[in-house]
């Protein structure tokens, strides 16, 4: 039956695909603690295993992804602006992306962690992963949001979500500095590759909460207007 | 006049027709948004339409009627061949009913007011000369397609905007829908009441006051809002509901102010809509029956707008009720406090479109009103492409309309002769 001019004016809300897509990423996140856990105990087996979770995970984010942006036609009427939708998608995606991209560096050179830094690493991780589960609590009250018509209540109470998100990602910065020093004080007596590496694995760990802090700010962008 | 029964017979199959086709299509896009945000069943949805659909064209159908009846064409011109009347206005119902069909067959968004007045606009000044068109008339007719649309958004906008200060963005959402929701009920009865009071009910016998028409209004305003209030006290409130989403008992007070919203525009649809199948059986009506003499005093008998409503309910009935499925369906993303909004502004304009007279598309209307609480950033997304498709509709179904009638006017002409 031919689509009435009633039913053809509703387009889809594109805010279930985003929150599905953030726990899409979520899931993928997470996974990184099992996976530090396997490369700490230098189980190869099992971190590669982990790894190829991962990145099945981070596809599935990705598909998400295009369904999205394929259902947001620039004829959509929105309560919030398309571009900024589109970045927070596209920031979420990232914190998908990265994770991807730790365990296949760390699994691809088989990175091995001195005990220096072992010690913090999975805290660190789980900080950062700890700063993409609260970006997952702000997204999820979109659809409150716009439910109260984008209302002063609900926007203090998503503000005062992306400022815990600040604090955490702050945080990781706190503790990014302390592994980072501890490896200072050990890099003379590692290859020098090895270092250049775990230094490398460490920034991407800081900036997966980066991420996250960003989808916080993008969010904040989109309730302004 | 030889073929006065022929004549007449035609008039009501074309007008019964025509109605169906309300029935079927349009009362559809009405009601659907009520369905679509879970407020009502299709079930009670096919049952309100029937019911207010009737009551609407019955107790406020009759301005509009007039207009569609002898509003639109200068009668006076036609007073030595009355037939010609006859035979445009049975065009004119053949070529919107047909046009009609091609069209909803065909998924285009067409209007079957703009259709019947292109039509007759079309055979009046085509068969019998420009100045037989009351054309500040179908001017103003035409502005109020432009102008109902604007206005039904600007009352949604600012309803939507009043529910939004008053419960959805306090502190205790739920208790201030319990509060407010049953003053809203009031305006609802009450803008509806006032109305019918004020041009709706003289055809049925009832003369009243300026004073008796508020007071009165404001009496069955107080009556539904009583009634809503029973039903709010009684609903069943969740609390496990508001965890996943934290409005949802918030909405259920809604849904009981919207089953009152989609009763007024059933009534709206009703008192504006079916004078397009009416009004032209009314025309040819009163002149076979006075033996072809065109009399503008005549008034409307009471008959032909029971026929137009059975017409309405009996399209609803078959064909309808699976048209308000499938935009149940589709539109899911519209809540009750939205949809709310959208109809009871829908329908106050329409409303008040045909306490004026004014013959307007009461979905063009409705999209107007959904626009205007997306406006208020109320809704998800809204595909705006429909709005350049109304207009394309308006272009294109004028004409249509028209050449059709002109086609039609003719044939008749020459089959029963000047």
């Amino acid at each position: 039956m031919a689509r009435t001019t009633i039913s053809s004016l509703f387009g889809n809300s594109p805010v279930k695909p985003l929150q599905a897509h953030m726990a899409s990423v979520q899931e993928c996140v997470v996974e990184l603690v099992p996976f530090f856990e396997a490369v700490l105990e230098q189980d190869w087996k099992a971190s590669k295993a982990q790894q190829k979770k991962i990145a099945k995970l981070e596809n599935a984010a990705d598909k998400l992804k295009r369904n999205l942006r394929m259902q947001l036609p620039r004829s959509l009427f929105m309560p919030v602006s398309r571009r900024d939708l589109l970045e927070v998608l596209t920031m979420q995606d990232k914190i998908a992306n990265k994770s991807k991209d730790i365990a296949g560096l760390i699994t691809g050179r088989k990175i091995e962690f001195p005990e220096a830094v072992s010690d913090k690493l999975i805290d660190f991780v789980q900080r950062a992963i700890d700063a993409s589960a609260q970006a997952q609590t702000a997204i999820n009250e979109l659809d409150e949001l716009i439910e109260t018509g984008f209302g002063g209540r609900e926007i203090k109470l998503v503000q005062s979500m992306i400022k815990e998100l600040d604090a955490i990602e702050s945080d990781t910065d706190k503790i990014e500095v302390k592994v980072r020093s501890a490896l200072f004080k050990i890099e003379d007596d590692l290859p020098p590759v090895q270092v250049m590496f775990l230094y490398r694995v460490i920034d991407w760990i800081g900036e997966l909460a980066d991420l996250s802090q960003r989808v916080g700010s993008r969010l904040e962008l989109l309730l302004a207007r | 006049m030889e073929y006065a029964t022929i004549l007449l017979i035609m008039a009501i199959v074309f007008g019964l027709f025509m109605a169906w086709g309300i029935g079927a299509n349009d009362v559809a896009n009405a009601m659907g948004t009520s369905v679509g945000s879970g407020a009502i069943t299709i079930k009670q949805a096919v049952l309100i339409a029937a019911v207010f659909e009737f009551a609407g064209a019955f107790l406020a159908g009759g301005q509009v009627t007039k207009t569609i009846r002898k509003g639109i064409i200068d009668a006076d011109l036609l007073s030595g061949t009355p037939e010609l009347l006859v035979y445009g206005m049975l065009a004119a119902l053949l070529a919107a009913g047909i046009w009609l069909l091609v069209a909803s067959r065909l998924g285009w968004p067409v209007s079957t007011t703009h259709t019947i007045v292109g039509a007759i606009v079309g055979f009046a000044a085509v068969g019998i000369g420009m100045e037989a068109v009351h054309w500040g008339k179908v001017g103003s007719i035409v502005m109020s397609w432009v102008v109902s649309p604007a206005l039904a958004g600007t009352i949604s906008y600012w309803l939507f905007r009043s529910v939004q200060g008053l419960i959805l963005n306090t502190n205790t959402p739920f208790e201030n829908a319990k509060r407010y929701v049953p003053f809203y009920i009031f305006l609802t009865g009450f803008v509806i009441a006032l109305v019918t009071m004020f041009k709706g009910l003289k055809h049925v016998g009832l003369e009243t006051t300026t004073f008796q028409n508020y007071g009165m209004a404001f009496i069955v305003g107080l009556i539904i809002m009583f009634i809503g209030k029973s039903f709010i006290n009684k609903l069943n409130i969740d609390p496990e509901a508001d965890k996943d989403f934290h409005f949802a008992n918030v909405e259920k007070v809604f849904a009981v102010l919207m089953v009152f919203t989609a009763c007024a525009m059933a009534f709206a649809h009703g008192s504006n809509d079916v004078a397009n199948a009416i009004g032209p059986v009314a025309a040819v009506v009163s002149i076979v029956q006075s033996g072809g003499e065109i009399t503008q005093k005549s008034a409307l008998p009471i008959w032909i707008l029971l026929l137009g409503g059975l017409g309405i309910v009996a399209g609803l009935l078959m064909y309808g009720r699976r048209v308000i499925a499938t935009i149940g369906k589709n539109i899911t993303e519209l809540t009750p406090s939205r949809g709310f909004a959208a109809t009871l502004a829908a329908a106050t304009t329409v409303v008040l479109a045909s306490g004026t007279g004014l013959p307007i598309s009461t979905t063009h209307t409705l999209v107007g009103a959904v626009l205007g609480v997306g406006m208020a950033r109320g809704i998800g997304a809204l595909n705006l492409n429909v709005v350049r498709t109304i207009f394309l509709s308006w272009i294109i179904t004028l004409p249509a309309g028209a050449i059709m009638a002109i086609f039609f006017f003719f044939t008749l002409k020459g089959m029963f002769g000047a």
